[in-house]
C-alpha cells in the first residue's frame, strides 16, 4: 500500500472519528438534558427525543464521508494505489466534515440543551425550540457538501 | 478553571420552575377571605405538607416545602455543601437563640430553626456547655464573643451585632470562594443590604462610629468607612452617601418606609437573579431556584401571617417581593 494511499484513509478515518465523537459528546449532553425533563415530565419524552437526536447527524455525515472516500480510494474493492499528492488532496477534502462535524455537532448539543429547556417550561413552542439547534445544521451541511464534492472532484483527477 | 456542567439538573429545574408560585396566584392568594382559603390553595398548588392532607399547620407546610427545596436541588447535584451559603444564616440565628437561652438559664419553645448546616442541638449544646470546639470557627470566635458580652453588658444589642456581624463575613467569605457569579452576587448583595440597614436603623437610633465600626461588615459595592461615617451623622448622610453607589435606587424606598426597602430588596434580589433563566449548564440556575423558593416562601408567610392579624390587603400587597416567574 502507497503513501498516497495512507493519507486518503488517514482522510477517511478522520472525517468519521471526529464526526463522530463531536456527535457522541453532542447527544449525549443533549441527553442529560433530557433525562432531566423526562424526570420531572414523562409526557414530553417525544419531544425531548427529537431534540436529543439533533446532533447526531453529524456522524452520519461523517460515516458517508468515510464512506464515499473508501470506495473512490479503492480500500472497499479494486486498486488501493495512489500517488502521496493525491492522497494529501482526499486527506484535505475529508477535513471539512471531519473538522466542522466535531465543532458543530457540541455547538448544535448546547443549543439543543436551551432548547430542551425552553420545552420544559413551554411546551407548546416545540416548534420554534426545534429551529435553533437545526439552524447549527447548516454548517455541518455545508461541510457535507463541500467534503463531497471535494472528494468526487480529487478522484477524477488524473 | 471552568465551571462544572449542571445539565440534567438544570434541565430537570427548568420543568420544575413550572410549579412556581406566580404574581397572579400570590394576588389571589391575597384576595382570600381567610387563612383556611388561602391554604385550601395552596393545597392545590401541592402545598399539602408532610402529612399531604388538606388541613394542616401553615407553618409546618412552609418549613416542608422549604425542607423540600433544598432537597430536591441537592439530590441534583454531587456536592451537598454547594449551597451551604444559603443556610449560614439559619446557622447563626441558632447561635443567637442558643446564646440567649444560655445567659436566660432556661429553655425557650421554637427558637431554632432547622435546614441549617449544622443541627440546632449541637449548636445549642456547644453554648449551653461553653465548648466552642464542635463548632466552625467563626460560629465558635462570635458565640464566645456574644455569650462573654452577654454575660458581662447585659446587652443583647451588642450581643446581635457581633453574631450578625460573623454572619455577614462568613456569607461574604463562603460566597467569594465560589465559581458561581449568582451566588458570588449574592453574598455580595446580601452583606451590603444588610449593611445599608443596619446603618440606617442605627442612624435613626442616633448611634456612635464606634457601633457602626462594629456592625457593618466588609463588602466589594460599599464603603463601609464612609457609610459609618455618614451613619454616624444623620440618615440624610447615608442617602447622600449611597446616591454615589449602585444602592441609589434604594434610597426612595429607604425614604418611603422600612417596609418599602425590605421589599426593594427582596426585589433586587429577584431581580439579580433572573438572568440565570438564559444560562442552561451551570450551578445558577439551581441557586436561582433555591432563592426564588425561599423568596415565594417567605411572601406566602406574609400573606398568611397578614391573613392571620386581619391587616388590609394593600398593606400585605406592598410588602409582597416580585416573583422569578
Amino acid at each position: 500500500m502507497s503513501m498516497g494511499t495512507v493519507w486518503a484513509l488517514l482522510g477517511a478515518a478522520l472525517s468519521a472519528l471526529l464526526a463522530g465523537a463531536g456527535s457522541a459528546i453532542g447527544v449525549g449532553k443533549a441527553g442529560q438534558a433530557a433525562a432531566g425533563v423526562v424526570t420531572e415530565d414523562p409526557s414530553l419524552f417525544s419531544k425531548v427525543l427529537i431534540l436529543q437526536l439533533l446532533p447526531g447527524t453529524q456522524g452520519i455525515y461523517g460515516l458517508l464521508i468515510a464512506f464515499i472516500t473508501l470506495t473512490n480510494i479503492g480500500i472497499m474493492g479494486g486498486s488501493a494505489d495512489m500517488s502521496v499528492h493525491k492522497g494529501m488532496l482526499y486527506f484535505c477534502a475529508c477535513l471539512p466534515m471531519a473538522v466542522v462535524g466535531l465543532i458543530s455537532a457540541i455547538c448544535q448539543a448546547n443549543a439543543a440543551v436551551s432548547a430542551i429547556g425552553l420545552v420544559a417550561k413551554k411546551p407548546d413552542q416545540f416548534g420554534k425550540a426545534m429551529i435553533f439547534p437545526a439552524m447549527v445544521e447548516t454548517y455541518a451541511i455545508l461541510a457535507l457538501l463541500v467534503s463531497i464534492l471535494s472528494i468526487f472532484g480529487v478522484s477524477a483527477l488524473k | 478553571m471552568s465551571e462544572k456542567q449542571y445539565t440534567y439538573a438544570v434541565a430537570r429545574i427548568r420543568a420544575k420552575e413550572l410549579t412556581l408560585l406566580n404574581d397572579a396566584f400570590l394576588e389571589q392568594l391575597i384576595s382570600a377571605k381567610s387563612v383556611n382559603e388561602d391554604m385550601a390553595l395552596l393545597s392545590e398548588k401541592g402545598w399539602k405538607g408532610r402529612e399531604n392532607s388538606e388541613k394542616q399547620d401553615p407553618l409546618d407546610v412552609l418549613s416542608y416545602e422549604e425542607e423540600k427545596t433544598y432537597r430536591t436541588v441537592l439530590e441534583m447535584v454531587d456536592d451537598p455543601h454547594a449551597f451551604d451559603v444559603f443556610l449560614l444564616k439559619k446557622d447563626f440565628h441558632n447561635l443567637k437563640a442558643a446564646v440567649k437561652e444560655t445567659f436566660a438559664g432556661k429553655a425557650f419553645a421554637d427558637i431554632y430553626v432547622n435546614g441549617g448546616t449544622i443541627e440546632p442541638e449541637k449548636i445549642r449544646d456547644a453554648v449551653k456547655e461553653g465548648d466552642f470546639t464542635s463548632l466552625p470557627e467563626s460560629m465558635s470566635k462570635a458565640g464566645k464573643k456574644a455569650l462573654d458580652t452577654l454575660l458581662h453588658y447585659r446587652d443583647g444589642q451588642l450581643c446581635d451585632i457581633i453574631i450578625d456581624r460573623a454572619c455577614l463575613d462568613e456569607i461574604k467569605k463562603a460566597s467569594t470562594k465560589n465559581k458561581n457569579a449568582l451566588i458570588r452576587r449574592y453574598g455580595e448583595l446580601t452583606v451590603a443590604l444588610a449593611d445599608i440597614k443596619t446603618a440606617v436603623r442605627g442612624a435613626h437610633a442616633k448611634k456612635d462610629l464606634e457601633f457602626f465600626t462594629e456592625a457593618l461588615a466588609e463588602c466589594d459595592t460599599l464603603d463601609i468607612k464612609r457609610l459609618a461615617e455618614a451613619a454616624s451623622l444623620t440618615v440624610d448622610d447615608i442617602y447622600d452617601y449611597l446616591e454615589n453607589t449602585e444602592y441609589k435606587d434604594a434610597v426612595d424606598s429607604l425614604k418611603k418606609s422600612f417596609f418599602a426597602f425590605e421589599k426593594w430588596c427582596k426585589d433586587a434580589l429577584m431581580d439579580s437573579i433572573r438572568p440565570e433563566k438564559a444560562h442552561p449548564f451551570t450551578i445558577g440556575p439551581l441557586a436561582a431556584y433555591i432563592l426564588a423558593r425561599e423568596s415565594e416562601i417567605d411572601s406566602v408567610r406574609m400573606i398568611l401571617t397578614g391573613k392571620e392579624n386581619d391587616l388590609p390587603d394593600q398593606m400585605i400587597r406592598e410588602r409582597i417581593s416580585r416573583t422569578y416567574v
